[in-house]
């Protein structure tokens, strides 16, 4: 079922979008080599899906394609785009990809920007682009938000919240009949991460929120105190499930599911597997985090996955084809539909997946978020200043009262990471 | 009359033919020697250049000079993997008394003792993965064992591997399960090779139980014993698995020893730091060098007696 839905989504693609581009790059042979972190069950699907329609489009090119396991990817890119470099590499947009740009081992691909590209791929092309050059392109984002148990909201009476009151308010109804409001897993830190881009970008808003990850706001600054008191009220009115530094983000899930927990702060890729553990479209719904300070624009969390060419690329010109190509509006389309990737086409002429939560993820990116699309943390922020921040969090969320020693040790951390 | 034509034959002889004995011994050793050098040494000296440098690992080092040891000094994360590294070294000792104990209790003729033997040997078989993922799931707060225990006598659910205070020992308590399984094998074989007679003379003067195990059947253990030290030091000097499996070094880098803080500031998915990984790398070096000269001595006065 599934591969001839996707045999025919390639041939529609390649249909629609095939003259285009076999007219224009009917010359590209070789041998093409990627390297791909897609390797959980549908993105790999969707990876192979490409090269199979990119192998079609060029006959005779030679497409090598190595899938590796998306947690190892992490580790394994410094290696191999020093060693052995593919013509084609995955990675993440923003500041995540700052020490393989200024190492020079990203090659500038502005040209494929040049035009049109730069009009249909807007959004995301701020994050794309340092030293005014672009290093890649993006293929897929997703939003960030609540996701929460519509029942029982009902069940007690609860609406949406719109602000900080509200969603205080019904956080502590659901605390007087036993439910937790919010679940999460801190083992691997980044959730937390997740928490604090959303206080620290509705209390101070996001310019602040960015100049704090470039290193120009102090961690001591008193806007960053109240970001963290407002979390203190969570924290005090006991709104998190319990022992979450024990679970990951998966292990978080069950609470959700089974009730004990009615909502969880999020990105997109939590649906799949709490539908697959029995919660209907009825029971699940999504809302925009609320604002807290009304005079700061609204700004959400949308992390980018990209591609890349290594500089030391063999044979850049075909990457930089199957970089054009990823990004055309037929394969956004396909590729980021609800039975593929099920996330948000970075193309603004590709049409978006029919399903609730990415219409709701894309109405909110599109047009209630006037604030600015952040990255995400751990992207926006230095690797280095990114870990030692999730850590303090981490730590703020079980030990509130430690929070002078934890913005001292951020401080400090920052004036060793961003002083470079 | 042969003699006289001996020396001459010598002369004609290849220089190969004359050392043979004296460079075979050399040849042997050689291809050891190298990769020991390759993969060991010579990365030793290697580890305390990069120390002193600053380098992320993908562009030009900068000399820096101590300055990252001198970093080390004020950075707490270090000085509580050190603690952490200290609290390894002395509980995973029990392993030892705890595998002779078992060793002792498994050393007895009963019909399906090889059985209990290969039982209680069974955990030092399997994976260390495995060891982290099975206690992982024991100590879990919300479906783990060890919580469904303590609620049959009321007690609150503890989160062993969530709370700062206990996390280490959570861990160690983990690797003590192979680690004693290893310990009692070491024994189990040395138990084979104490002498009966001895046992027999000491039965005659009226030794027993605690008497009979401490002065006859423990000094005929010693070289069990020797080795039990060794891989048990080793062993938690080098506890980096268990650590990655079950808390990445969590919470809030509480259960972090010296091996994983390397690894996670210089090679982990947000490590950049070549140079800081490798003064900790060294600092670990030194620590483990105290122990592996002590080893050596030992070994040295041994094989001179």
């Amino acid at each position: 079922m599934l591969k001839t839905l996707k045999a025919s989504v390639a041939v529609a693609g390649l249909v629609a979008g095939g003259h285009a581009f076999a007219a224009e790059h009917e010359s590209l042979s070789g041998d093409l080599v990627i390297f791909s972190d897609m390797s959980n069950p549908a993105p790999r699907a969707v990876m192979e899906g490409l090269v199979a329609e990119f192998g079609e489009m060029h006959p005779d090119l030679n497409i090598e394609l190595t899938v590796i396991d998306r947690e190892a990817y992490k580790t394994q890119i410094r290696n191999f785009l020093t060693a052995n470099a593919p013509d084609v590499a995955n990675w993440y947009a923003g500041n995540r990809m700052a020490p393989y740009v200024d190492a020079g081992l990203f090659m500038d691909v502005s040209d494929i920007w040049e035009g049109e590209m730069s009009e249909n791929l807007a959004s995301t092309k701020s994050a794309m682009t340092m030293d005014d050059k672009q290093w890649g392109v993006p293929y897929t984002y997703y939003q960030w938000g609540v996701y929460y148990r519509a029942d029982l909201y009902d069940e007690y009476g609860l609406e949406e919240p719109q602000d900080w009151e509200t969603l205080k308010s019904n956080c502590q109804t659901l605390l007087d009949n036993g439910i937790k409001c919010f679940t999460i897993g801190t083992k691997f830190l980044w959730t937390a991460g997740g928490w604090f881009d959303y206080l620290n970008m509705r209390t101070n808003g996001y310019d602040y929120h960015m100049q704090l990850t470039a290193g120009e706001i102090p961690w001591t600054d008193d806007g960053v105190r109240q970001t963290f008191a407002n979390w203190r009220e969570l924290i005090d009115m006991g709104a998190f499930v319990d022992n979450h530094t024990a679970y990951s983000w998966q292990e978080a899930l069950p609470f959700m599911v089974n009730g004990d927990a009615a909502a969880y702060l999020m990105g997109n890729f939590a649906v799949a597997p709490l539908r697959e553990a029995g919660l209907s479209d009825d029971q699940l719904d999504y809302y925009q985090f609320p604002a807290i300070n009304p005079d700061v624009e609204l700004a959400e969390d949308a992390p980018t996955d990209t591609f890349h060419v290594p500089a030391q690329a063999s044979n850049p010109e075909a990457g930089k084809a199957f970089l054009k190509y990823v990004t055309s509006p037929e394969v956004q389309t396909w590729i980021n539909a609800s039975d593929a990737l099920g996330q948000l086409p970075v193309n603004s002429q590709a049409s978006v997946g029919d399903d609730k939560f990415l219409q709701q993820g894309f109405e909110v990116l599109s047009s209630n978020a006037p604030g600015g699309v952040a990255q995400f943390f751990d992207r926006d922020a230095p690797a280095e200043m990114a870990k030692v921040a999730m850590e303090g969090f981490q730590q703020f969320m079980v030990q509130p009262d430690q929070l002078d020693n934890i913005l001292q040790r951020l401080e400090q951390a920052a004036g060793r990471i961003y002083d470079k | 009359m042969t003699q006289a034509a001996l020396p001459q034959s010598t002369v004609r002889k290849s220089w190969w033919r004359r050392n043979q004995i004296a460079i075979t011994p050399y040849l042997f050793l050689a291809p050891g020697v190298l990769f020991f050098a390759v993969y060991v040494i010579i990365p030793i000296f290697q580890s305390f250049g990069i120390s002193l440098q600053d380098w992320d690992g993908l562009g030009q080092p900068t000399y820096v000079g101590l300055e990252n040891y001198r970093e080390l000094g004020n950075d707490p994360a270090f000085y509580t993997s050190l603690k952490n590294n200290v609290w390894w070294l002395l509980l995973y000792l029990l392993a030892i008394p705890a595998g002779l104990g078992i060793a002792l209790f498994l050393n007895q003729t009963v019909t399906g003792i090889r059985i209990y033997k290969s039982l209680f040997f069974f955990p030092f078989v399997i994976s260390q993965v495995v060891v982290g993922l099975v206690f992982t799931w024991f100590y879990d707060p919300a479906f783990g064992l060890l919580n469904v225990m303590l609620g049959w006598f009321g007690a609150g659910p503890i989160n062993v591997l969530g709370d700062p205070r206990y996390v280490t020992f959570g861990i160690i308590l983990a690797g003590l399960w192979p680690q004693t399984a290893y310990c009692m094998i070491l024994y189990l074989t040395g138990l084979n090779a104490v002498n009966p007679e001895q046992i027999e003379a000491g039965r005659l003067d009226n030794a027993k139980g605690w008497r009979m195990l401490w002065h006859i059947v423990l000094p005929q253990l010693k070289p069990a014993t020797f080795i039990a030290f060794v891989v048990t030091i080793i062993g938690a000097l080098r506890s980096f698995d268990l650590i990655s499996i079950m808390t990445q070094g969590g919470p809030f880098g509480s259960s972090r020893v010296l091996s994983f803080y390397m690894f996670e500031v210089a090679l982990s998915e947000y490590g950049f730091r070549m140079g800081y990984g490798a003064a900790i790398a060294v600092v670990l070096f030194l620590i483990m060098l105290c122990f592996i000269a002590y080893f050596l001595f030992s070994m040295y006065r041994e094989e001179r007696r």
